[in-house]
Order: structure tokens, then sequence, then C-alpha cells
């Protein structure tokens, strides 16, 4: 079996399973955020449900619209955070204890190697690079298991993608992961498993294990998964406050596509609108001008993000024609971040740092685009309109480059400074 | 009884963020969600949308962001069924989850125009475009998924199991 059958096998209470099999899992972690818990609250109610299955289970981040930005908005939160409180849930977080749900969840310990999770967030995949399976699903879904804690899944089949060699400067899992995605697809992975191995893949650190899982959805995947091992282990042990398990792939499990790749001779990436499988090496980009670049989200929030933009940016500035935000992705990284003097440094160059927020990743707030405007970001979706006006702009990219196409007033990396 | 309507058609990977963008997620009101529902590809189409009309895309319809707010607005628009080549995971448990009926056939999505009307069987498995005379087979769901559409919808699926412990 590979690892995801065990996970979903184990979480069933069954020996075996394959892929098309219908399962019934129990769940670790049930998340949803100011955007689905809405309606999961009130489809919760509808169910006649009146208490969670386990206070300590359930995890509703304030994050998506957060510090609140209109009327509408606070509403919403208030409707979660009322419900929070009223279902006595253990895991609520907004504003000073909290951040981007798929950056505190593995921060905080709440979700380990060997669990199964849904999060009403199409990124909670993000998860799979701590050896757990995590899928997003609806507010209705989310509901459901609030109440029961359970849900069913199909078992996907699994694709493995195989990366060797040694990363060339400036090159990370972001790279890796927007390479995948040209190569196969939006729709290449779609229902199935991705599962990220080699020795490339085990030399890297945690940060950049979660910015490749995270990304899987846009490649369609049901979920995306890293073995864990050392690295996981030590980024784990530090935070657990309970139990897990960590599973492996057998050597003759069954796939139903692999992809070996030369991971040393890629360059960083950049994706063009407007899918994010519009993937082209930075050397092909050509002249492309920016108005905006953002470093930040559930993708690249995370404090090794930071002080990689830190790195290119140090003794540098802003272009004078660009918008440079950096959003630290909790209130724990953002103060880390002050301490390493890593903020001095993003405003001496002249970025705006924002409070933790998906922000304008989903064209929300805090730096949404005008007609026509371009950005460059560390998110993960560049759609139409997803960061502000129908006809801006979004280029996917890593920190670094992020952080050097600010400098540049273009898109380019930090090798062209 | 099948459902008939006229048929709204769109590419592939149309996403969530355009069938609802996330400048109106501040409400979950399904009406309010309904008026700007594919502004973003296609502002004409809340206006040309009937009840009963039906949506014709090609791959990967609903991918990206797990908004229920996407089925809802879509549902609530007045289309009464979805027909694509292929859907994204998300939103194809979500329109079960919310009973908004969706179909995956290829052929019809290539072969059915823009304009057409056409009749959908979903119990018998065939789609009927009854402007060209072209019929299309698909298949009946299975599993978890049929439970689902025999219920109603997951909200009253779990009132069942809720009620029965």
């Amino acid at each position: 079996m590979t690892i995801t059958e065990k996970l979903l096998a184990r979480a069933a209470d069954l020996d075996a399973c394959r892929p098309g099999d219908f399962v019934t899992c129990k769940l670790d972690m049930v998340l949803a955020n100011d955007i689905t818990a809405p309606i999961a609250i009130d489809q919760f109610r509808e169910m006649g449900a009146t208490a969670v299955f386990d206070r300590a289970k359930v995890a509703l981040v304030a994050d998506h619209s957060t510090p609140t930005k209109d009327i509408k908005a606070a509403q919403l939160v208030k409707k979660m955070r009322d419900f929070a409180r009223e279902m006595g849930i253990v895991n609520f977080y907004e504003g000073c204890h909290g951040g981007i749900e798929h950056i505190i969840l593995p921060d905080f310990g709440l979700v380990l190697p060997g669990d199964v999770v849904i999060g009403a967030d199409s990124h909670t995949c993000t998860y799979g690079a701590l050896g757990a399976f995590a899928t997003g699903v609806g507010s209705t879904d989310a509901a459901a298991a609030m109440a029961t804690g359970e849900c069913w899944f199909r078992v996907p089949e699994s694709m493995r993608f195989r990366f060797s060699g040694t990363l060339r400067p400036w090159v990370t899992g972001k790279d890796l992961i927007l390479y995948t995605i040209g190569q196969i697809g939006v729709d290449g992975a779609r229902y199935r498993a991705m599962e990220f191995v080699g020795e490339t893949i085990e030399n890297l650190p945690m940060h950049e294990r979660f910015t490749i899982c995270n990304m899987a959805i846009e490649a369609g995947g049901k979920s995306g998964i890293i073995a864990p091992d050392d690295t996981t282990k030590a980024y784990v042990d530090q935070r657990a406050k309970r139990d897990y398990v960590m599973l492996q792939s057998d050597a003759d499990a069954d796939y139903a596509e692999c992809y070996d790749w030369d991971a040393s001779v890629l360059e960083p990436q950049v994706s063009f609108p407007h899918l994010p499988e519009n993937a082209r090496p930075l050397s092909a980009v050509g002249e492309v001008p920016i108005d905006q670049a953002v470093v930040g989200a559930c993708t690249n929030g995370r404090l090794e993000d930071l002080r990689l933009a830190a790195e290119v940016l140090k003794g540098r500035t802003v272009d004078p024609n660009v918008r440079c935000i950096i959003i630290p992705g909790s209130q724990e990284i953002h103060l880390q971040a002050t301490r390493e003097g890593l903020v001095e440094l993003f405003l001496e160059a002249g970025c705006v740092v924002s409070p933790p927020t998906c922000g304008p990743c989903l064209g929300g707030h805090m730096g949404i685009l005008a007609e026509g405007e371009r950005a460059i970001a560390t998110t993960n979706r560049n759609f139409v309109g997803r960061m502000g006006h129908v006809t801006s702009e979004v280029y996917l990219a890593n920190p670094a480059v992020t952080a050097a196409s600010a400098v540049l007033g273009r898109i380019g990396g930090p090798d062209e400074l | 009884m099948p459902i008939q309507g006229t048929v709204h058609k769109f590419g592939d990977h149309v996403d969530t963020d355009v069938i609802i963008p996330a400048r109106y997620l501040g409400t979950t009101d399904p009406g309010e969600l309904a008026s700007h529902c594919m502004e973003d590809i296609d502002a004409d189409f809340v206006k040309r949308v009937r009840p009963g009309d039906i949506i014709v895309a090609g791959r990967n319809f609903g991918c990206g962001s797990s908004r229920e707010h996407a089925p809802i607005a879509i549902k609530a628009a007045g289309i009464s069924v979805v027909i694509a080549a292929t859907f994204a995971r998300i939103f194809y448990r979500n329109a079960l989850n919310i009973a908004l009926p969706i179909v995956e056939c290829s052929e019809a999505a290539e072969s059915i125009n823009a304009g057409d009307t056409v009749e959908v069987d979903l119990k018998g498995g065939v789609i009927r475009d009854l402007t060209t005379g072209q019929d299309f087979a698909f298949a009946p769901l299975v599993g978890a998924a049929q439970d689902l559409i025999q219920a109603g919808g997951l909200v009253e699926l779990t009132r069942q199991r809720l009620a029965a412990r």
C-alpha cells in the first residue's frame, strides 16, 4: 500500500484499502475559517446537531478577512467566535493568538503525522508535508464532520513524483511544485494523491515541504504527501502534545503514474496568468514590469520564507513604482521576525509589513489590484481576478524571486541585483 | 421527471473564484451570491439565466477554492444541472452535498452548443440535446455519492444519522 492508503485504512479501522474503495474515516482534526465556517455553522444546526464531536478536534481560524476588513466580515467572524464559545471549541484563533490556518495548525502541533484531517479550505492539503492525510472540503462536509467526527472518502490513486539532485541557488520547494504543476497541468492529479519522494525532497526543510504539499490542489490533487522522516520528527517533537505515527509507502506500492525529475537543472519558476500550470523558468520570463510584490500566504508566509526575502532585500530599496507587501503567516512568526530584525530590514527597504492575514491572496483586502495592474506573489493562485480587478494579473514565484522583483520593478531573480 | 433547460456554455478550468469572486464572500445569502454568479467571465450570465437552465462546461469545472458559495450561487441562480467533461474534486463533493445535480460526460460537454435546449434524465443516465437530436449516456453515481443524492444532500443524510444514534 501507499502511505495514503495506509493512512485512510488506519482511520477507517481496516487492515487495507485500495484506490476506488469508499471508506469512512475517523477524523483527527476538522478545520474551517471565517469564509467557510459561517455556512458550516448554519448547516450544522440544520442537521439538528447540538454539540461538536470533540471540542479539541475542531479548529476555527479567522484569517481570510482579518483583521476584519468591513462590517460583513466582522459579522462572519463574530458568528464563528460565538459558535466557538457556545460549543466550547478549544482551538479558536483570531487576532493576537492567531495567523493563517495552514501555518498555525502545524506550528501549534494540532496536526501530526498519521492524522486524517479535513478542512473547509482547499489548501488543507498542506499537512501532507507532515505525513498526514489532509484534504479540502466544503462547508457542509465540515459541518457533518464537526457533528459526527467522520467523513467518507473515495481512496485515491497515488502519483509518485521523484526529485533527485541538489537544488541550485534560489531554487526552493516552491519551484519544485510550480514545475510539477507546469508539467502535469492544473487537472493532472485530479482526485489523486500526489506523493513526493527522492533525495531532493528528503533534503528539504519542513517549511519547503509545506509549500509543496500546499499546492497539490493546484494540480487538482486530493492530497499531497511526503513520508515523515527525521526532519519531520524534529519539527513535530517540539510541538506534539499527543502520540503520533509515522507511516511509509511499501516498496511494492502501486502508483497510477510515476515521474522522475532531475531537480539540479531547474531554475526558479514563475507561473504566468491565469493558471498555476503556466510555469516558466525564470530565464524565459522576459520583460514583465510589476506594480506589486507580495510575500506571504499559507504557501510562503513562514519565518524561513521571510528570512529568504530579507536576504535578498538587505541593503536594497524597493523600486519606487512597486508596492511590496510582506505578510508574516502568524503572530509568532511576526514576533520572531521582529526580534531577528527582519521587520526593520523590510521597513527600511520600503516594504509594507502587514499583520497576518490571507488578505490579498484571495483578493480580500490589504493589497487589492486595480484595473490592468500586475503583481508577483508567493501565493498559490493566479486565476482571473484572484487578487483584485478582473483585468489584473498575478505571477506566482518563490520569496527570493518575489523580493528581487520588488527591487527590480520587473520580474527577475536575485542574481540580477 | 427529466430536467429541461437552455444551455450556457463555458470552457475548461472554470474556477470557483470566477463562479463567485471573493469580494462577494461577505454574505452567505444564496440569492445575493447568485446575483454575482459568473460575472467575471460572463457579465450577462445572471441576466440571461432562467430557472431550469443548464451549464455545460469543459474539464475540471469548479477548480480552486473550496468555497461552497460557488455551487450555492449556481443553484440559486436557477441552474438545474451542471454537465462537464470533468469536475474538480471539492466542487464535486460540494455540489452533491447541497443536492445540485452534476453530470460528468465529456462527449456531451464537447458536442452541446450554447443556446441548445437539453433534457437530462438523471436516473436513466441520458442527456438529450433536443436542438441537435443527439443523445449521450452517462454513468450513474455510485457508493457514498449515490447515498447523498438519494437522501437529498448531506444535511438530510446527517440529520438521519444523528437521529438514529
